[in-house]
This record gives structure tokens, C-alpha cells and sequence, in this order.
């Protein structure tokens, strides 16, 4: 069996990854994909300790299940928020979006 | 139901339709009266099933009627309150009932229901009549509808109210009650008109004089309550044993036994309501107020209660008496009485306005009664109070309807007369026949005329039993009062109906619908068949034809009667020669008065004049009492104290802080707070946000980034301090 540690050294390669895309990416559709990445690296952590160490409940599924919901919803009001603000202000770039600027 | 219950529901009637007419209906005049008149209709039938069911019963005194409920908490034990009714109360709800629903009736005709509105009344001012304009052109004027008509309904239900619960009550304390809801109602009728300046003096003069006899009656009933711990009429009145004690203790005061204080300071209250001397001034100046009014005041409730309380706390005042020595108490209240009934029968003698001679009257017929309570004649008194409140409300209403019938001249003629003094009257005999036969009866029964009228009966006993009492001084006093009394009823007569008409308005003058002279019938009635039921046994001839019913069932309310058998014809015999020679006198003196002629009385020269003013004792009281009264506030309090020590402690202290508060800004508020705390602190604020602002970039990724190498950092931290020793 694989050992617990590889699961968790590639969750946490998947959430650099991720975390890299949201702070490095100017466009805000690359940045809520890059969310979704960090959200399913959790998933994994999630899994992978839940299959090594608590194999005989079924919390661990029902976080899963969870997160993928509260993801999903996050999307669609992301995407729509993206949308909204596209139609205002005809970009997308994260950077441009700074009207709460000191 | 059981009687018991139905002698709580006596005063309740009353009482609703005074809510009733306040609340809802005080615009519909005719409504109004209908409600009122149906609370005294029922009043007066629960009241006459109360009275024939309480006449059945065996020996009533001693089993009364009512029952009673627990009512306030007082330490361990309940106030209780309750309705009882034996013989005094009994025949005091026969006249009360009688006479309430009598003046009900009379004054929707009084106040003229069904008139037109005047043409410049105003409420607070009696109307002043209405035009009426004929349809061939000619107008003419008629008398006019009263404005506040509803109001004069909802305040006579209450005050209707106020005389059932004082009648019905077994106990002194609920007694009060209603005694100070009359106080307040007679303030507000004799007040009723208080456009009139005069109307609302004689308002507060009512108040104020009756309210000084109210303070001594509460000392007095606290004193008893706590002297005896009740104040149930059978539990603490009627206890001989403890009455007996309360007479042989010393109170302290004056030498007097505790009953003999308590006593007086009750009967104090009683010459308050009743008016008498000294406290009497109110009681003429009440005629402001409408007729009905006073006839209600001075006939059938107010005063009587005052004599109704003296009855009830008879036991109390007579309590040491052997039959024969009076107590202190008893003597306060036979020289008070007796000197009030001359005192005001002297006055009543010079007086020209027909509704004050009968005032005076009252006052003196009150002092009768009184006195005849302090020689010690119980019954004499209670028949004299039933009696007198039949014909005095007939005298009241009678003289309402020859005003009444006078106003009437007086809008018909344009004749501006007084429609009140008796001068301006005369001849009025075949103008008002209803009015004049059954003044004449009232005044018959006042002045006592022999055998016929219940004044008669009633007077005859006061007589007797002062003389039999060994009292002669009162007897005098009071046989000399009675001539008196039938001399100036026969003079009220002979000047308001004999003669030949002395003004226009006079000859007039007209009779009164039946709605006002149908309850002068009825009380006429009374004020002759009263007496009937209360002939001395040893009277000659008439003497136990007609069983002396009065003498036994009032008198088995008193474990002792001391009362004397009639055994002299001497008080007989006065009371025919003071009654008869008044009347013949007056008659002979006043029969022929032509227009425009002095009083007869003036003859008396001085003695005229002091009767004319009263003895002077208003001016008096106006002197001694009111005027420094009014000195102290207006000089005293208000310039001196109020304007000068307390507006200037007030102002100084005022001025200082405001000094004060001005230094504060100058000196420390403007410098120190302002420009060094608030304006410093507020530029460190600005400073250090323009410093920092540069943080706010406004986008999101660098806020991440922040957030990203806190936590980063955190974890780090975390680690190296506690996690490495964990692990």
C-alpha cells in the first residue's frame, strides 16, 4: 500500500501549485482555478488521512462531499461575479480591479 | 336573587349611568336623561323591595338585613366591608329613593327638555331663553333648553350613587366614601353655572368649609378605629360593653372620655355636612347652583347625611348617659343645635330671594335635629329627618317651579326682574294652582301645623322630648325657633302667592308642565302622610288610633331608651301656639304687600339689619380667615418667599454656574481640550492613516500575499517554539 506521506506530499505540491496560480495569475478566472486547485488538495489530505486513520467511520467522505459542494457554489458566484464585473469594467485582470485602494 | 344580594345593587345603578352618560351618550340630551332616570327607577325599586322585605322582618335591629366581604388586608386580619340595613337605614332609603327619583323627574322639566336651544347660551351660564319666530312674523321669546344637560344628569347619578352607599354601609368607612363623593358632587352642581363668578365662589366656599368638618370626622374615625379596631357599625357602635370602656377612659384632651373626644371630632364632620353653626356660611351660598341641586343638597342627601352619620354615631356620643346628666358630647350638640336652629330661623326671618329663606330654613330644621340628638331623643330625630326631607324637597322643588314659572313671565313681558325675590312675586295663587297647593302643604309641614302635617308629628316629639329630658333651656330655645319658622314660611307664602301680582313678570307668570309639578303631588303627599306613622301613644284623642310604628322600629335600635313617656301636655300646647301664632302672624303682617312697599321687618330697625347680613359672620369669616389668607399668599409666599428668598437662591445659584461654566470655556475647555487633546489627537490620527495608507492597494493578490507569509510565518514560529520539543 502507499504509504500516508506520498498522499500528503502530493497535496501539498497540488496546493503550491494552486496557491502559486492565485497569487501570480493577473486573470481572475485562472485565479478561481487556482482556488479550486488548493480546495482539492484538501480533498486529498482529507481522504488520505481519513483512509489511514479512521477508516471505520465516514466523517472523513462526508467532509469531502462538503468541500465539493462549498467549491462548486463558490464557483458559480465566482464566475458570476467575474461576469458582473467584466460587463462594468471590460477587463478581467485582477490587478485593474483595485477601486478599495487606500 | 336574596335580598342580601340586592342590597349591594341599590347604589350601583346610579353609578353606570353616570359612566354611561359620561362615556357614550352625553350628546343625545334625551338619551342622557332616559339613562339617568332609569339608574334612579331602579335604584328606587331595589331600594322599596329592600325597605317593604326589611318592615317584614322580625325584629330587624336585632337581625339586620346584609352581608358583608372581605375587603383590604390589614395586618392578620381583613377590613371588611358590607350593607346592612335595620331601621335607621330602612327608613332613610325610603325617603332618599323617594325624594332622588321626585327630583330626577322634576328636573328634566326644570332644566326645560324639549325647548329649543337659546340663542346666546353658553355652557357654564343658565340659559337665557330662545326666539321664536310665529310664521304670520311676530316673534316671541320662550325659555330655552339648559346647554349642559347631560352633564347635569351624569353628575346627579353620581351623587345619587354617593347617598345609596352611604345609606346601605355597615361601616363608617365606606360611609366616608360616599360622603366625599357628595363633597365633590355638590361642588360640581353648586358650581354647575360657573360662568357666574358668584356660582364658583359658593363651588369653592362649599368645598373648603364642608372639607374643614371632613378633617375633624377623619381624625375621629381613625381614633375610633384604632380605639375599637373596627368600624362596623354593630361590631364597634352598637357594643355597649366596649362603648361603656371607650366612656370611662381618659382621652387626655379637655378632661374628656375617649367616646366624648371621638365623639365631638365626628359630630365636628356632621356640622360640616349639615351646616351648622359655626359652619354653616356654605350652605345659603348653594343656591347658585340649579334648583334640583339644591333641593338634592339640602333635602334629600347631602345634609341628611350629615344628620344620618350623628344617628349612627349616637351610641357613641350618648355613651356614659344615665337619662338624665347629659355627657360632654351630648351638651356640645344640643347647645349647637339648638342655637343654630334660632340663629338661622332669625335670618331666614329678613331674607327677600325665596331659596335662600328656605336655606336658612334647612340650617335651622338641621339645628333642630341635632339638638333633639343631644337631649337624647334618638327616634325624635330620625322621624324629624325623614319628615323634613320629604317637605323640604317639596319647599325646593316648589320654589324651582315659582322661578321657574317667573322666568317665564320674565322672557314673556321683557320685564327684568329678579326672578328669585319674593317681592317681585305675589298673586301667584291662581297663576300656578299645582305649585301653590303643594307649596302650602310644605310650608304647612314646616311650620308644623297641628295635626294634619308630619312636620307636626315629627316637631312635637323633638319638642317633648327636650322638655321630658328636663332640657328646658333647649325646649325654649327651640319653641321660640319654631314661631319663628312659622312665621317666615307663612310670610314666604303669603308674599310668593297672595297679594296682587307686584310685577308684570308676576302676573305672567304660568304654571309648569306635569313633568314638574306631578313630583310635587308625590312629595305633598309624603310630607303629610309621614307623620302618620309616628303618633305618640299618649297623644290625646289621635293617641293609639294608628299604632306608633316609628317610635318601635327606630327605637329598637338602642339597647337603652331613655326617652320619657309623655306625660305633660306643656310641649303639646307650645307647639300648637308657636305653630298657629306663626302662621297667623305672618299671615296677618305679609297677606297684603302692594308693589313697590318696604319689608314690615324693617320695623325692627337694628335687629332688621342684623338679620338682613347674616350677623355679619360671612364678613366675619372674610376678615379673621380668608383675607390673611390671602394676605400670606399673595404678600407672604409669593413676593416675600417665593419671588425674593427662593426665585433669588434659584436665580443666584443659577447665575454662578452660569459664570462658572463660562470660566471652564474660556480657560480650560477652548485651550486645553480643544486645541492640545482633540485637534493633537485628531492630526496623530490623520498622520499615522496617510502613513499607512500606501498598505491599501487595493488588489487582491497582494492582500494574499500578506495573508499567505503571516501564516507561513506563524507556522514557522509555532514550530520551532512548540512543536519540535512535541514531535
Amino acid at each position: 500500500m502507499i504509504p500516508l506521506s506520498w498522499y500528503l506530499i502530493f497535496a501539498a505540491c497540488l496546493f503550491c501549485v494552486g496557491l502559486y496560480g492565485v497569487m501570480a495569475r493577473k486573470n481572475a478566472i485562472a485565479i478561481l482555478m487556482g482556488v479550486e486547485l488548493m480546495l482539492n488538495a484538501v480533498n486529498v489530505n482529507l481522504l488520505a488521512f481519513w483512509r489511514y486513520l479512521w477508516f471505520t467511520k465516514v466523517d472523513g467522505q462526508v467532509f469531502v462531499a462538503i468541500v465539493l459542494v462549498a467549491a462548486a457554489a463558490e464557483a458559480v458566484v465566482g464566475l458570476a461575479l467575474i461576469i458582473s464585473a467584466y460587463r462594468r469594467r471590460n477587463t478581467v485582470a485582477a490587478e485593474e480591479m483595485d477601486m478599495l485602494k487606500g | 336573587m336574596t335580598i342580601q344580594n340586592l342590597i349591594w345593587l341599590i347604589p350601583l345603578p346610579p353609578l353606570l349611568a353616570f359612566g354611561i352618560i359620561v362615556l357614550f351618550t352625553n350628546r343625545w340630551k334625551s338619551v342622557s336623561h332616559s339613562v339617568a332616570l332609569a339608574g334612579a327607577g331602579l335604584s328606587w325599586l331595589a331600594g322599596m323591595v329592600v325597605f317593604f322585605r326589611a318592615v317584614g322582618v322580625e325584629n330587624l335591629a336585632e337581625n339586620p338585613l346584609g352581608s358583608a366581604i372581605d375587603w383590604l388586608p390589614t395586618g392578620d386580619t381583613w377590613l371588611q366591608i358590607g350593607v346592612v340595613i335595620d331601621p335607621v337605614s330602612a327608613v332613610t332609603l325610603f325617603f332618599v329613593a323617594w325624594t332622588i327619583l321626585m327630583i330626577f323627574v322634576y328636573s328634566i322639566g326644570y332644566h326645560n327638555f324639549g325647548q329649543p336651544a337659546g340663542d346666546h347660551d353658553h355652557p357654564g351660564m343658565p340659559p337665557h331663553g330662545a326666539t321664536i319666530r310665529e310664521k304670520k312674523g311676530g316673534m316671541h321669546q320662550v325659555m330655552s333648553i339648559e346647554p349642559m344637560y347631560s352633564r347635569f344628569f351624569a353628575l346627579i347619578s353620581l351623587f345619587a350613587f354617593a347617598m345609596y352607599l352611604l345609606v346601605v354601609s355597615d361601616n363608617l368607612l365606606a360611609l366616608y366614601i360616599g360622603w366625599e363623593i357628595m363633597g365633590f358632587c355638590s361642588y360640581m352642581l353648586i358650581g354647575f353655572w360657573y360662568g357666574k363668578i358668584s356660582a364658583r365662589n359658593a363651588a369653592v366656599k362649599a368645598f373648603l368649609t364642608t372639607r374643614i368638618g371632613d378633617v375633624f370626622m377623619l381624625l375621629g374615625l381613625v381614633g375610633l378605629y384604632s380605639a375599637t379596631g373596627s368600624l362596623n357599625y354593630r361590631a364597634a357602635l352598637m357594643n355597649t360593653e366596649l362603648m361603656e370602656k371607650l366612656a370611662t377612659t381618659s382621652s387626655g384632651v379637655l378632661g374628656l372620655s375617649v367616646a366624648g373626644l371621638l365623639g365631638i371630632l365626628i359630630f365636628i364632620g356632621v356640622v360640616g355636612k349639615s351646616a351648622q353653626f359655626p359652619l354653616h356660611v356654605w350652605l345659603p351660598d348653594a343656591m347658585e347652583g340649579p334648583t334640583p341641586v339644591s333641593a338634592m343638597i339640602h333635602a334629600a342627601t347631602m345634609v341628611s347625611a350629615g344628620v344620618y352619620l350623628a344617628i349612627r354615631v349616637f351610641p357613641l356620643v350618648s355613651a356614659g348617659w344615665d337619662g338624665h346628666a347629659l355627657t360632654p358630647a351630648m351638651t356640645v350638640m344640643a347647645f349647637i343645635g339648638s342655637f343654630t336652629a334660632l340663629f338661622a330661623a332669625t335670618i331666614a326671618l329678613a331674607q327677600n330671594d325665596i331659596k335662600r329663606v328656605l336655606a336658612y330654613s334647612t340650617i335651622s330644621q338641621l339645628g333642630y335635629m341635632i339638638a333633639a340628638l343631644g337631649v337624647g331623643s334618638f327616634v325624635a330625630a330620625t322621624f324629624h329627618l325623614v319628615t323634613h326631607a320629604f317637605f323640604k324637597a317639596l319647599l325646593f322643588l316648589g320654589s324651582g317651579s315659582v322661578i321657574h314659572g317667573m322666568e317665564h313671565g320674565v322672557l314673556h313681558t321683557h320685564d327684568k326682574v329678579d326672578p328669585q325675590d319674593m317681592f317681585n312675586m305675589g298673586g301667584l295663587k291662581d297663576k300656578m294652582p299645582f305649585t301653590f297647593w303643594t307649596f302650602l302643604i310644605g310650608g304647612f309641614a314646616l311650620s308644623g301645623f297641628p295635626l294634619i302635617t308630619a312636620g307636626f308629628w315629627s316637631k312635637d316629639e323633638i319638642l317633648s322630648g327636650s322638655f321630658n329630658g328636663g332640657q328646658i333651656l333647649v325646649f325654649a330655645t327651640l319653641a321660640l325657633s319654631a314661631l319663628l319658622t312659622a312665621f317666615y314660611t307663612m310670610r314666604q307664602i303669603s308674599l310668593t302667592f297672595l297679594g296682587q301680582p307686584r310685577t308684570k313678570a308676576a302676573e305672567h307668570a304660568s304654571e309648569n308642565k306635569p313633568v314638574m309639578t306631578a313630583p310635587l303631588v308625590v312629595l305633598a303627599v309624603f310630607a303629610v302622610s309621614a307623620g302618620w306613622v309616628g303618633i305618640p301613644k299618649g297623644f290625646p284623642l289621635l293617641g293609639g288610633l294608628i299604632p306608633n310604628w316609628f317610635h318601635e322600629f327606630v327605637g329598637s335600635m338602642l339597647h337603652l331608651e331613655h326617652e320619657a313617656e309623655h306625660g305633660s301636655v306643656i310641649p303639646l300646647l307650645t307647639s300648637l301656639v308657636v305653630a298657629l301664632g306663626g302662621l297667623l302672624l305672618g299671615w296677618l303682617v305679609y297677606r297684603n304687600i302692594p308693589a313697590g312697599a318696604k319689608d314690615p321687618m324693617e320695623k325692627l330697625g337694628i335687629l332688621y339689619k342684623v338679620f338682613k347680613y347674616k350677623y355679619g359672620i360671612d364678613e366675619l369669616y372674610q376678615d379673621v380667615f380668608i383675607r390673611p389668607a390671602v394676605w400670606i399668599s399673595e404678600v407672604f409666599s409669593y413676593k416675600i418667599v417665593d419671588k425674593l428668598i427662593l426665585d433669588g437662591i434659584i436665580e443666584g445659584i443659577g447665575k454662578a454656574a452660569l459664570g462658572f461654566g463660562s470660566a471652564l470655556r474660556k480657560y480650560f475647555d477652548l485651550p486645553v481640550i480643544n486645541k492640545g487633546l482633540t485637534d493633537g489627537s485628531s492630526m496623530a490620527v490623520r498622520k499615522s492613516g496617510e502613513a499607512i495608507r500606501p498598505v491599501q492597494s487595493g488588489r487582491v493578490q497582494d492582500y494574499m500575499l500578506v495573508a499567505v507569509a503571516l501564516v507561513v510565518i506563524t507556522g514557522l514560529v509555532g514550530y520551532y517554539l512548540f512543536g519540535r520539543g512535541g514531535m
